[in-house]
């Protein structure tokens, strides 16, 4: 295994650039970073309409989310790869519809996290800033959101470690990131596979394993600081 | 715009059987090896938590369509060539895509498991070898079946996500439901109606195991209920 | 300034206020005191629309609180709330709290309306508190930032639904102290409230709630010296006899 990651160290980190386009872990560190900060405003917006007083707007937003998470990522990829193009019109690439996907599922799951941190805030909060005359949108952005949101914090460090594993399934649609990339390298050398995909799974492990610990320590040092407001 | 034709609807319906089996399968698995995994845990031997820990960190890490890469492609690498053949001419996607699905699973349900042990008492475990109970007896006949009432909430959520996840052997060529509707629409190009028919049923499938899941919970709260009614 | 005029309000089956008038002069502080579910809280709740009412009319300043065709915020702004429960924003410091609407109603300047919140501040005594969180603060403190809040936009009427309920006994004192130098600044209050001190010595009127229905409605004097209700003479006996 080491003597593949060390010829193929390069292909496997930015895949067939400058030759191609960009690839590899980098790639996948892209589309899990770009995924996650997108589907943060959306995940928002979807929680402010389950919230809204507005039934059709509160029952819509409810239905969407709950097909969204009712159905495989990798449904709801094939339906972004097919169904994007139509509805754009121009021909996408395999990268962008993979991240509307990723968007789209990440903010299902993180809008029901919001969702409950609006919920959870005491009413006195809302009236307070109602009672000072304060209007329904002022409020939600400046009383209701920030105390919602800050819930949000830890969910999201957990949520990007799953979407960098996400992304492995643009390998289906053969989207350039590191599971397609450790593909590529298996057809060239055909007779290793055991230690090609073998180092596949270890870099997820070491790349997830370490994201997730100086996440959690960075999560945990927020909350101090935080807590001493 | 007519919808599919009954040949393709039973198409469809061939492959959400086959997703059907491998959960079926995958998630029996994927419990009993959880629970196999729990007990190990709790023995006073060093290496067995750490082999526990291993094995919980690295499927939790490593995205499950590498997994089931890596099964598929790299693992018949270590078996002796008659094995390998007889396992390829023996349905070998199915078997190997069970076998990733599972162990990938097993991790996250070990988790799950835990964490209902955890909120068991430790007085509990005291009182039954106060009673003269061996150490298996306890396990078995108090602990297990508390911490498995407390834990039927994230169960049933772990359940609805293998049940998703079945999607990922399509890469390898299991011919489960995404497949199927793959299939279909590259033949029909009817895009909305397959992928629609076949949301719909991962969505019925989910509802379905929601449902049970809910039905599980009333009925073991209510058992375990008495103590505090 | 306020009219209450035959209203009336149900929870369901339950009628919680049953025609229901009142009419507070501007300058005038009422109290409003009562047995638990009296309905007074809901009572002065409706006077800023925190909550509905099923029939009547409630007049703020001429204007129809719970008409349809009112905004709502506009009205809201000339009249300042004060909770029980303080519903600082935990998130924003003292300052920003007293700010609040200022800067996001009125669009103010901050430089500008930050001299106005310090003076305010200022009055409750709490101007060294200017950059502290209500996380830091007590009780007491909280519930003067927040009167300082309501006061703000500089509205012409104060509603209190029991200020100092949520307090410990030794913090009571200071915020009543907030409110009789309002009262004697004449200021127009409604004080849903249990202080009976605060009542004798500052408020002009008391109204005497029970089971929906305005029972009394007398002067301080009049009411502790002589209440007219048997229902209002078991209140007093209960709340003075301890």
């Amino acid at each position: 295994m080491l003597e593949i990651l060390q010829d193929f160290w390069l292909q496997l980190l930015i895949g067939q650039y400058p030759k191609g386009p960009l690839g590899g872990l980098v790639m996948t560190l892209i589309l899990a970073v770009c995924g996650l900060l997108a589907s943060l405003p959306v995940a928002v917006l979807l929680a402010i309409a389950r919230v809204s007083p507005y039934r059709w707007v509160a029952r819509s937003a409810a239905v969407f989310v709950n097909c969204v998470r009712g159905m495989p990522l990798l449904m709801l990829i094939f339906w972004s790869y097919f169904v994007l193009p139509k509805l754009t019109g121009f021909s996408l690439s395999g990268f962008w519809t993979l991240l509307a996907a990723l968007v789209i599922y990440e903010s299902a799951y993180l809008s029901e996290v919001v969702r409950s941190g609006i919920e959870a805030l005491p009413r006195g909060q809302i009236e307070a800033s109602r009672s000072l005359g304060v209007g329904y949108w002022t409020t939600m952005r400046k009383v209701v959101l920030p105390q919602a949101l800050f819930n949000v914090l830890p969910s999201m460090t957990s949520q990007f470690v799953s979407t960098i594993k996400e992304t492995s399934l643009g390998y289906v649609i053969s989207v350039n990131e590191l599971t397609f990339a450790a593909n590529q390298v298996n057809n060239m050398l055909l007779t290793k596979p055991l230690q090609v995909f073998g180092l596949l799974a270890l870099i997820y492990f070491i790349v997830c394993f370490s994201m997730s610990r100086a996440l959690r320590s960075l999560e945990w040092r927020v909350r101090r600081a935080r807590a001493m407001v | 715009m007519s919808f599919l034709t009954n040949a393709q609807l039973l198409s469809m319906l061939e492959g959400m059987l086959t997703t059907v089996q491998l959960f079926a399968i995958c998630w029996v698995m994927a419990f009993t090896l959880a629970v196999l995994l729990v007990v190990i845990r709790t023995i006073d031997f060093a290496p067995c938590r750490w082999f526990v820990d291993t094995y919980v960190e690295f499927h939790r890490n490593v995205p499950l369509l590498v997994q089931v890469l890596f099964w598929y492609f790299g693992m018949p690498e270590l078996l002796p060539e008659p094995v390998r053949m007889w396992l390829y001419a023996h349905n070998a996607e199915m078997s190997l895509a069970a076998i990733a699905l599972s162990l990938g699973s097993a991790a996250y349900i070990a988790e799950d498991i835990r964490s209902g042990l955890r909120a068991i008492p430790a007085t509990q475990f005291e009182a039954s070898r106060a009673l003269g109970s061996s150490f298996l007896q306890t396990m078995r006949f108090v602990i297990v079946p508390q911490a498995i009432r407390t834990s039927i909430p994230p169960l049933v959520s772990r359940a609805l996500l293998l049940f998703k996840n079945t999607s990922v052997a399509m890469a390898i060529g299991v011919v489960e439901l995404t497949y199927r509707a793959r299939e279909i629409e590259s033949e029909t190009y009817r895009t909305y109606a397959t992928f629609g028919a076949a949301t719909i049923m991962y969505l019925l499938g989910s509802f379905l195991i929601m449902f049970v899941g809910s039905r599980l919970y009333k009925r073991y709260r209510i058992n375990t209920g008495a103590g505090h009614a | 300034m306020i009219e209450l005029q035959q209203v009336n309000k149900w929870y369901g089956e339950h009628h919680v206020l049953k025609d229901v008038n009142l009419e507070v002069a501007r300058g005038e502080v009422v109290v409003v005191c009562g047995p638990s579910g009296s309905g007074k809280s809901t009572l002065i709740r409706t006077i800023n629309r925190l909550e509905a009412i099923g029939n009547g009319k409630i007049l703020v300043d001429g204007d129809d609180v719970h008409a349809k065709s009112t905004n709502i915020n506009r009205l809201r702004q000339k009249i300042g709330f004060v909770f029980q429960q303080f519903n600082l924003f935990p998130h924003m410091s003292v300052l920003d709290n007293v700010l609040y609407a200022p800067v996001n109603i009125l669009k103010q300047p901050r430089a500008q309306a930050t001299e106005l919140a310090r003076s305010l501040l200022e009055r409750v005594g709490l101007a060294d508190k200017v950059k502290a969180f209500p996380g830091s603060l007590s009780g007491g403190q909280q519930q003067r930032v927040a009167i300082a809040r309501a006061l703000a936009l500089k509205p012409p009427v104060m509603l209190f639904d029991e200020p100092t309920s949520a307090l410990d006994p030794e913090m009571v004192g200071e915020v009543l102290q907030v409110m009789k130098s309002l009262a004697r600044d004449g200021m127009t209050m409604v004080c849903v409230t249990h202080e009976m001190g605060f009542a004798r010595d500052v408020c002009d009127r008391v109204i005497f709630m029970d089971g929906g229905v305005i029972l009394e409605s007398a002067t301080p004097e009049e009411f502790f010296s002589a209440p007219k209700t048997p229902r209002a003479q078991r209140f007093l006996a209960d709340v003075i006899g301890h």
